[in-house]
């Protein structure tokens, strides 16, 4: 008797972790650099490739880091997104455009819309793996410390932006 | 028209499957006769009716219906015809018809060789297999639909996967379903059994036919699920402890516990509740694998489209037909022990030995396949298990039972004598080092492991010829057992050499280049152009010689299927009895150069032909002569 | 002879290091490719399985240890990217479990043996022949 409880109690509990598991995303994988120093970089930028910027230069500021490619479609898709938030402007948004050739962003950009504090290329994809970069898009909030404090995956949606990304900024720029 | 009837079909095949489930179980508690008999017509029209609804589907694929949604996602007009046929399978909703297929030939298999069993028996058995046909059925035409229309019809199909395009298409889902499926008759027979409260060894005897045949087919199943990997993938492997792989492996490891459990209980009356549950855990396993690639729980290169939706229905299948079964077993076999009267050293209590190691490493697989999801699901990270995990857990499981396997098959029933065996086994001892010690230097390098594994496959060899020897005129099944202990020694063969003395040469060739590896010149004569029915290639020409002397000549290619705009790898592999030379191109340099990946695999083939023999010993095993010829009136009553 | 050994030497000249390309591609079999579903770096033509696994190579062959690029990969991608989970806290379970399994279920099959009652051990030929000149 005590072997057949046992069992359906195993019985159950793999149960509840299946239906748990339904809910999971078993694909994504969250970022170890939260709470984390932005890993430092210095690029060219898209626009203007003779002049450079570094993450020291938004040290002191609360800003957004959003890697995009002209390759990839959900980045289209969550362009407006990425362009309301820009223009709600809480927060300077840099894009990393990661492993594009310039000649193909810059056209993206003039169809679809500049909402760039700057943009900085990122033609190898050296700098996307030193931020866990594995798929585009993905969108980092860095504070004045430096310190990255949230890392979305996949495109940007109206919700997640209302209910993760404003209220963290708010706390970062008014805290 | 025809996709209708198909689905009209399958509605019918519901309705009949739950009269199937309801008449003949209540009409075996109640001894009504009447509702008996309802089982084995109610199981054969069902049968028939989704044998039509699978003829519908097939006719729809073959004439190149894309108005059926299920068509249009899998199949394309380019296509060949014998894949337009295999791509009835090669998508979620067709492979839960080719599911239900395969429950409806067993099935009817059950209702024909089932006249030597008591009406109550059969009534139960094709009753709960109704149970488990209709939850199948209710979750296609709820969930799956195959028939499913769309408007307006597609101008053309989204072409069936490339990495699909293969014989190992046409064979392997089959052979693979028809073994998962195959132990819902093992699990048919434990429910009943449970329901009718009597757990004897008749009821072992009658199983055990039919377990043997799931677990041949699975064998199979598994074998070329591998075999095609390996040289459709591009890259020489051929077992990547994927959870979809574990999931077809778990119930082959629970199966094989319960063919040699029901070999006590069949003998011996022992073990009687121990068996029948390991046939509830097989089944509940072979459910599992479907719930694990239709849910998106975890991710596999195997998973089909990803619906979470669909897991909850295939979880509330697992639940009602698990839990259930789960529930009777705690019910009645409170007072039911192991049973069996047999000494602690005795072939029994190998047996019992075995049964530990392979539930064990049937629990290791399940452990690392879930472990990612338990990391989540408690919200500490995300983990990932995989091959260096399960190589280095499931080889120290299997070894002793590998042991084991050369000794048990010679130990007497009920009381065995240790100092027998010794005598017995002695010679099989010394051949077995001699050969793990010298061969490996023989292939050139020497390891401890592999001597280890080597002398394990000899050992087991040796004791199945001596057990042969010592029962010259032993019965069919005796041989099985021999011959499918034979297949595993070779498995191990295999295994062991390959891992241990294959090389590979990963580098740039333009035409006119050569490469040497393990005693072979491989030299890129040319790369062309070539068309074929629904791609075009890059095909090289390689020719192989060893010592100057010409051996093969191959063709990688590196192919472009037009529809799906898909590239892949289509490797050259020279198949031997003692290696497989295997060549795959990668991606062209702008010099016209191309990346080639030259391997020289020893002993390859040994993986899959062990299984073969495996899976030939199970085959005589289940066609002994004991369970073709009824028993004696007399002798069956004293046994019910 | 002399033949085989010139095509030899040609085709080492064709072959990058083979010794670091072999450090390569273990290390590569241990990694996860973070954008595959469930293939490792040595096996995935993925862009960024490509781009990690030159990023080993480069480290490999400028010193770094084996160790190192593991720690610079996980340092990125967390605990998800290894193939072979750590062992800690959280995953004692999973690499005892195994083991744990094979000895609770010998200690329970001994215990489960030792309560059985020994049966009468089988008669030697001299033993019967003796009960049966008894039994006359």
């Amino acid at each position: 008797m005590n072997r057949a409880l046992w069992t359906l109690g195993a019985f159950v509990a793999l149960l509840a972790l299946l239906a748990v598991g339904l809910r999971l995303n078993p694909r994504e994988v969250p970022s170890p650099l939260i709470g984390k120093p932005a890993p430092p970089f210095e690029l060219p930028l898209l626009t203007e490739p003779d002049k450079r910027f570094s993450h020291k230069d938004m040290l002191g500021k609360v800003w957004i880091m959003n890697v995009w490619a002209s390759w990839c479609p959900p980045c289209l898709v969550e362009h407006p997104v990425v362009t309301q938030l820009a223009r709600a402007g809480m927060a300077p948004v840099v894009g990393l455009n990661y492993k594009d050739a310039r000649d193909e962003a810059l056209p993206w950009l003039k169809r679809n819309g500049d909402p760039y504090h700057l943009i900085v290329a990122d033609v190898d994809g050296r700098i996307g793996i030193d931020y866990g970069v594995y798929g585009v898009p993905e969108t980092y909030v860095i504070d004045r410390q430096g310190i990255i404090r949230y890392k979305h995956i996949g495109p940007l949606t109206a919700d997640v932006v209302e209910t993760k990304v404003e209220p963290l900024l708010r706390e970062l720029n008014g805290g | 028209m025809i996709p209708e009837l198909g689905q009209f079909a399958l509605a019918l095949a519901l309705a009949v499957a739950v009269v199937q489930a309801v008449l003949p179980i209540a009409g075996a508690a109640k001894g009504n006769a009447a509702w008996m008999a309802v089982a084995r017509p109610a199981a054969q029209a069902q049968a028939l009716l989704v044998a039509f609804a699978f003829g519908c589907l097939t006719y729809a694929f073959v004439a190149n219906d894309f108005s059926v949604a299920y068509v249009a996602a899998h199949s394309n007009s380019a296509l060949p015809l014998h894949y337009r046929i295999a791509g009835v399978w090669g998508g979620h909703e067709g492979s839960l018809l080719l599911w239900a297929l395969m429950l409806g030939v067993w099935m009817t298999a059950a209702s024909v060789f089932s006249s030597h069993l008591p009406d109550e028996m059969t009534a139960r058995v094709l009753g709960v297999m109704g149970v488990v046909s209709a939850g199948f059925l209710a979750f296609m035409l709820f969930t799956s639909n195959p028939f499913d229309r769309q408007f307006p019809p597609a101008m053309d199909g989204r072409d069936l996967n490339p990495l699909l395009q293969d014989p190992g298409m046409v064979l392997h889902p089959p052979m693979l379903y028809m073994g998962y499926v195959g132990f819902s008759v093992a699990y048919a027979f434990a429910v009943s059994a449970l329901l009718s409260g009597k757990l004897d060894a008749a009821w072992a005897r009658w199983s055990r036919p039919w377990t043997t045949v799931a677990w041949m087919f699975l064998t199979v199943g598994i074998a070329l699920g591998s075999g095609w990997a390996y040289y459709e993938l591009g890259w020489g492997g051929w077992w990547f402890w994927d959870p979809v792989e574990n999931a077809s492996f778990m119930p082959w490891l629970v199966g094989t516990t319960l063919i040699h459990s029901l070999a006590v209980t069949e003998k011996r009356g022992g073990f009687r509740s121990w068996t029948v549950l390991l046939a509830i855990v097989a089944f509940g396993l072979s459910l599992l694998g479907t719930f694990l690639v239709r849910s998106g729980v975890l991710t596999s290169v195997h998973a089909f489209a990803v619906d979470p939706r669909r897991g909850v229905f295939i979880l509330g299948i697992f639940t009602v037909l698990i839990g259930g079964a789960l529930v009777l077993y705690a019910w009645r076999t409170s007072r039911i022990g192991l049973g069996g009267d047999f000494a602690p050293v005795s072939r029994e209590s190998f047996l019992l030995a075995n049964n530990v190691l392979l539930a064990a490493a049937a629990g290791a697989v399940f452990l690392g396949t879930l472990y990612p999801l338990v990391i989540d699901a408690l919200g500490a990270g995300k983990l990932s298990v995989g091959p260096p995990y399960f190589e280095t857990v499931f080889v120290p499981l299997m070894a002793p039972a590998l042991f084991l396997m050369g000794v048990g098959p010679l130990a007497r029933w009920k009381h065995a004598s240790i100092p027998e065996l010794a005598v017995l086994l002695r010679w099989a001892l010394a051949v077995s080092l001699a050969v793990g010690l010298l061969l490996p230097l023989a292939f050139g390098r020497w390891h401890a492991l592999t001597g280890f594994a080597l002398a394990l496959a000899i050992w087991i060899v040796a004791a199945a010829l001596i057990s042969l020897k010592k029962r010259p005129r032993g019965s069919r099944a005796h041989l099985g057992m021999v011959v499918a202990h034979i297949g595993v020694a070779v498995f191990v063969v295999g295994v062991t050499l390959v891992k241990t003395y294959e090389s590979d040469k990963d580098l740039r060739m333009k035409p006119g280049d050569s490469v040497f590896l393990a005693g072979y010149v491989f030299r890129l004569d040319e790369v062309g152009n070539v068309k074929g029915p629904n791609y075009v290639a890059a095909r090289a020409r390689i020719s192989v010689t060893k010592s100057g002397e010409p051996v093969t000549v191959m063709y990688p290619e590196k192919r472009l299927y037009v529809v799906q705009n898909m590239p892949m790898t289509e490797a050259a592999i020279d198949p031997g009895p003692t290696r497989d030379l295997y060549v795959s191109l990668g991606d062209p340099f702008e010099d016209g150069a191309w990346l080639v990946k030259v391997q020289h695999k020893p002993f390859v083939d040994w993986i899959w032909g062990g299984c073969l023999i495996m899976a030939l010993g199970g085959l005589l095993a289940a066609s002994d002569r004991r369970y073709r010829v009824p028993l004696p009136l007399r002798a069956r009553a004293q046994v019910a | 002879m002399a033949r085989a050994l010139v095509i030899f030497w040609v085709a080492c000249a064709f072959a990058q290091d083979p010794a670091l390309e072999r450090r390569v591609t273990n290390l590569a079999h241990e990694l996860r490719c973070l954008v595959c579903q469930n293939q490792t770096l040595a096996d995935s033509n993925a862009p960024l399985a490509v781009d990690l696994r030159n990023q080993i190579r480069a480290q490999l062959a400028a010193g770094k240890s084996e160790r190192d690029v593991v720690d610079f990969m996980v340092a990125r991608y967390g605990d998800f990217v290894l193939y072979r989970p750590p062992l800690k806290a959280s995953t004692v379970l999973l690499w005892v479990g195994p083991f744990a399994f094979v000895l609770i279920g010998f200690y329970v099959l001994v215990r489960f043996l030792r309560r059985r009652q020994v049966p009468e051990p089988q008669l030697t030929d001299a033993e019967r022949a003796r009960a049966a000149k008894l039994l006359e």
